[in-house]
């Protein structure tokens, strides 16, 4: 008997049905990954076994945990089991704490309200918790807030919350998705040692099979509400049966067949390029403190090239692409677009940037959603001086929309009768509409499924190879990158570390920086072998 | 937090200081010689200039300034031209009424608003929360002049239960709070019912967040996730508007003042300025400007005490 076992599961939140005949099983000590892409039903097979699942939810099956059907048990019982029996680790470590209260308190507050010890007892349990996931005292006293965290460590603080009470079962709902690649390998080695440690159980949830791959003992794989495929993680990788996980795990890993050779003229030259931030005053009279997000990068983009930039959170990329596309000034050094020189103190004019146009990460947030999808795509068109109207602007509109293999007709529709993927198609028409010769793509395809991904690193292949596009690849998924890019440059801290051809660098990286984000990146093709 | 403090109580001086000046001058602008007011147009001029002196009118603007400012921090607001008496006198006795019936209305205030607001968020969709929504929709929309003689109607002279109107003084404490009680709670009536409103949907955007989800992953019920996490985070706001009523109930009770005949700041600066008693006017401006700022810290104060992020900034 495992320790959770769960048989015939089926939910159903209002009239739609979410999960049909779920089965699946966790052992103590033991690791189960549960993969799939959005909607394929996985988190709320986890929230069935606490049953934290939203209001109007109706769920039938079984779904033994410890001898208990948890479907059957009463409000006042689970909540004795929850925290204490079966932990919770969730995806968003910047919003899964409350701001106002010390780490300390939230941490003790798991062992208080099962009223395992006294106060004193449980700030003494919460401390040593927090030494065991890795924030010792030293630099992480029990008085921090949240916000004086970073993201790796909040989500420590959220896993010791979760193991303070040393449950049986450990629930991680995507526990690393909202992470830098190397603190997700800390991360994952985090709760690989605690489940060996305590000799938990662990469900898994995710969305990268690159992820879990390596930890997981037993995989679930997912799509709409049932299991395709499960077993052992090395006999799933050898002998996988089931068409879609092949088509999971050709998406995970796909590369399109681009054709366009690169030229030799450049399109983007940055020099010694330097930007600053000023940060608030710290005495009323003294210097205005700054901060270099961007220290003295130089680099050369030509024309049908596709260059790649990776780094962690906060190594200065964005604010890099912010400063090429014109919406912030610099400090020092020069950008050239097209032989046209920007030098500091300026910001790059409006007759430049229709050279140039942006995909962003967010497929949901980056659109009105009050206007319809043609005057969203026609959007860029302020940048010239004779917007076409009329007709003309009717076909522009039909021609970019048919070019990344949307319909015409779905100009006159509003943003949200379309999925993720199709919003991501219809923000790259809305780049090519003024016919840029670059296109910055700014994490443009992080937030999707990974066949979707597949799909639309398919369309950006073959635009590039029928229009001759340039592209900026700005992403941490280093995968991605290998996948799109000719030339790739790695940054840290503002600086590039480390620049040359894409499988040059994968293959021989001769930055130590370089080398630890790789090492930390999760490859399935080396698993595959 | 200390240096919050410190920081905070600098912008408090600074403000006053910029009130201060704002109001000395607009009240110079106005055109008229209050010395030529207060004695008529028969008067002589050799009188007029000798009162001109004796107000100190013949020095300069920033000498006046500096005369009328010192005198506030002093307590002097100078004296009334109508009535000839200090105009702090005249304050003190008026303060002891709207300073009770502000505070009086907004403990009442928050006293209805918070629990009903809780209530309404935690069973979002029953009908305690459509009773709630109605009732405060009904209470925001009501006039509270025709509420007030309502209740003077029915409690005050039905029932005798109150008293209809004017004030005994603070001699007896008992009957004192019993004659603001119903001018109270008509005044607290309406602000009871925004801040119930405000304190519901902030309630509600706290509720979906993330921490709580955590909070009941824990093993809290749904209402202790709600004690314990969502309250303190749903304050900020509701904060907000608990100042800005306190503020708007110290000046701006004229009407229910005038129906219930209690002698308030509210009727004093009415009459003031239908008197063009332009000293009394600048005073007791002054006065609500300084009890506004100071609210203001003291909310400002209070933010940083319930979220730890906004100690940092200042």
């Amino acid at each position: 008997m495992s320790l959770l076992e769960i048989n015939g599961l089926k939910l159903g939140i209002g009239a739609a049905k979410i999960l049909h005949e779920v089965s699946l099983s966790v052992d103590a000590g033991q690791i189960t990954a549960v993969i799939g892409e959005s909607g394929s039903g996985k988190s709320m097979t986890a929230y069935c076994v606490n049953q934290l699942l939203p209001r109007g939810s109706r769920t039938k099956g079984d779904v033994q945990f410890n001898g208990h059907n948890m479907l059957v048990l009463d409000e006042p019982t689970l909540c004795q089991m929850r925290g204490r029996d079966i932990g919770m680790v969730f995806q968003e470590p910047m919003t899964a704490l409350n701001p106002v209260q010390t780490i300390g308190a939230q941490v003790a507050e798991t062992v208080l309200i099962h009223g395992a010890a006294s106060k004193p007892e449980a700030l003494k349990i919460a401390r040593e918790t927090l030494n065991r996931v890795g924030l010792p005292e030293a630099q992480f006293p029990l008085s921090r807030y949240p916000h004086e965290l970073s993201g790796g460590q909040r989500q420590r603080v959220v896993i010791a919350m979760a193991i303070a009470l040393r449950p049986k079962l450990l629930i991680a709902d995507e526990p690393t998705t909202a992470l830098d690649v190397t603190t997700q390998a800390q991360i994952m080695d985090l709760l690989k040692r605690l489940v060996q440690e305590d000799g938990m159980g662990l469900l898994l949830i995710s969305h990268d099979l690159g992820v879990v791959a390596d930890v997981a003992d037993h995989i679930v794989i997912m799509r709409k509400g049932e299991v395709v495929e499960q077993g052992a993680t090395a006999h799933i990788f050898k002998h996988m049966q089931h068409p879609y996980t092949k088509a999971l795990f050709e998406a995970s890993s796909h590369k399109p067949d681009r054709e366009a050779q690169p030229l030799d003229t450049p399109i983007l030259k940055v020099k010694k390029l330097i930007r600053d931030y000023t940060l608030p005053r710290k005495s009323l009279f003294g210097p205005v403190p700054k901060f270099r997000a961007v220290n003295g990068v130089s680099f050369t983009l030509n024309k049908g090239e596709s260059l790649g930039l990776v780094g962690e959170s906060g190594c200065g990329k964005s604010t890099l692409t912010r400063a090429i596309l014109g919406l912030e000034g610099i400090q020092g050094g020069s950008i050239s677009i097209n032989g046209v020189e920007v030098k500091a103190g300026h910001t790059v004019p409006r007759t430049l940037r229709r050279n140039m146009q942006v995909v962003f990460q967010d497929p949901y947030g980056s659109f009105n959603p009050r206007h319809k999808v043609a005057r969203l795509v026609s959007e860029p068109f302020h940048l010239l001086e004779n917007p076409p109207k009329g007709t003309t602007r009717k076909t522009a509109i039909s021609e970019a929309l048919t070019a990344v293999g949307m319909h015409a007709d779905d100009a006159d529709k509003y943003i949200h009768e379309f999925s993720g993927g199709q919003r991501q198609r219809i923000a790259i028409a809305r780049a090519l509409i003024i016919k840029p010769e670059l296109i910055i793509l700014d994490e443009a395809v992080s937030a999707l499924d990974v066949s979707i991904r597949a799909q639309i690193l398919d369309l950006l292949a073959e635009l590039s190879d029928k229009l001759g596009l340039s592209y900026l690849f700005i992403s941490h998924d280093l995968s991605v990158v290998r996948a799109i890019t000719d030339r790739v440059m790695v940054m840290k801290s503002g600086e590039i570390v480390e620049e040359g051809a894409t499988e040059a660098i994968f293959q021989t990286p001769q930055h130590t920086y370089t080398r630890a984000l790789l090492a930390a990146a999760p490859s399935l093709e080396d698993l595959m072998q | 937090m200390l240096i919050f403090t410190l920081k905070r109580l600098l912008s408090l001086g600074l403000s006053l200081i910029a009130a201060s000046v704002a109001i000395f001058f607009v009240v110079e602008i106005i055109p008229g010689d209050p010395a030529r007011l207060m004695l008529g147009i028969n008067a002589t001029q050799d009188a007029v200039d000798a009162l001109r002196t004796q107000m100190g009118l013949d020095q300069g603007l920033l000498a006046r300034y500096w005369l009328w400012a010192s005198g506030l921090l002093q307590g002097d607001f100078g004296i009334s031209y109508t009535y000839r008496v200090p105009v702090s006198e005249m304050v003190q006795g008026r303060v002891w009424v709207s300073l009770p019936l502000a505070l009086y209305a907004l403990l009442l205030s928050t006293a209805i608003a918070f629990p009903i607001g809780i209530i309404a968020a935690a069973k979002r969709g029953s009908w305690a929360d459509w009773l709630v929504m109605g009732g405060t929709q009904l209470g925001v929309a009501i006039p509270n002049f025709w509420f007030a003689m309502l209740m003077v109607s029915i409690l005050a002279i039905k029932y005798g239960l109150f008293s209809a109107g004017g004030f005994p003084g603070w001699d007896d404490p008992l009957a004192a709070l019993k004659a603001l009680t119903l001018p109270a709670f008509v005044l607290a009536l309406p602000q009871a019912s925004i801040l119930a409103r405000v304190m519901r949907s902030s309630l509600l955007d706290t509720l979906s967040e993330d921490f709580m989800r955590t909070a009941r992953a824990k093993g809290r019920t749904a209402r202790g996730a709600m004690v314990h996490h969502a309250l303190r985070n749903a304050m900020i706001p509701v904060l907000t508007i608990i100042g800005l009523q306190f503020s708007f109930l110290l000046a701006g009770a004229i009407i229910i003042e005038k129906i219930f005949f209690l002698p308030g700041l509210g009727s004093m600066i009415f009459t003031a300025i239908t008197q063009r008693d332009l000293i009394v006017v600048e005073s007791v401006v002054m006065l609500l400007v300084f009890a506004v700022i100071l609210v203001t810290f003291l909310v400002d104060i209070t933010y940083a005490l319930v979220d730890p992020r906004l100690r940092r900034r200042a």
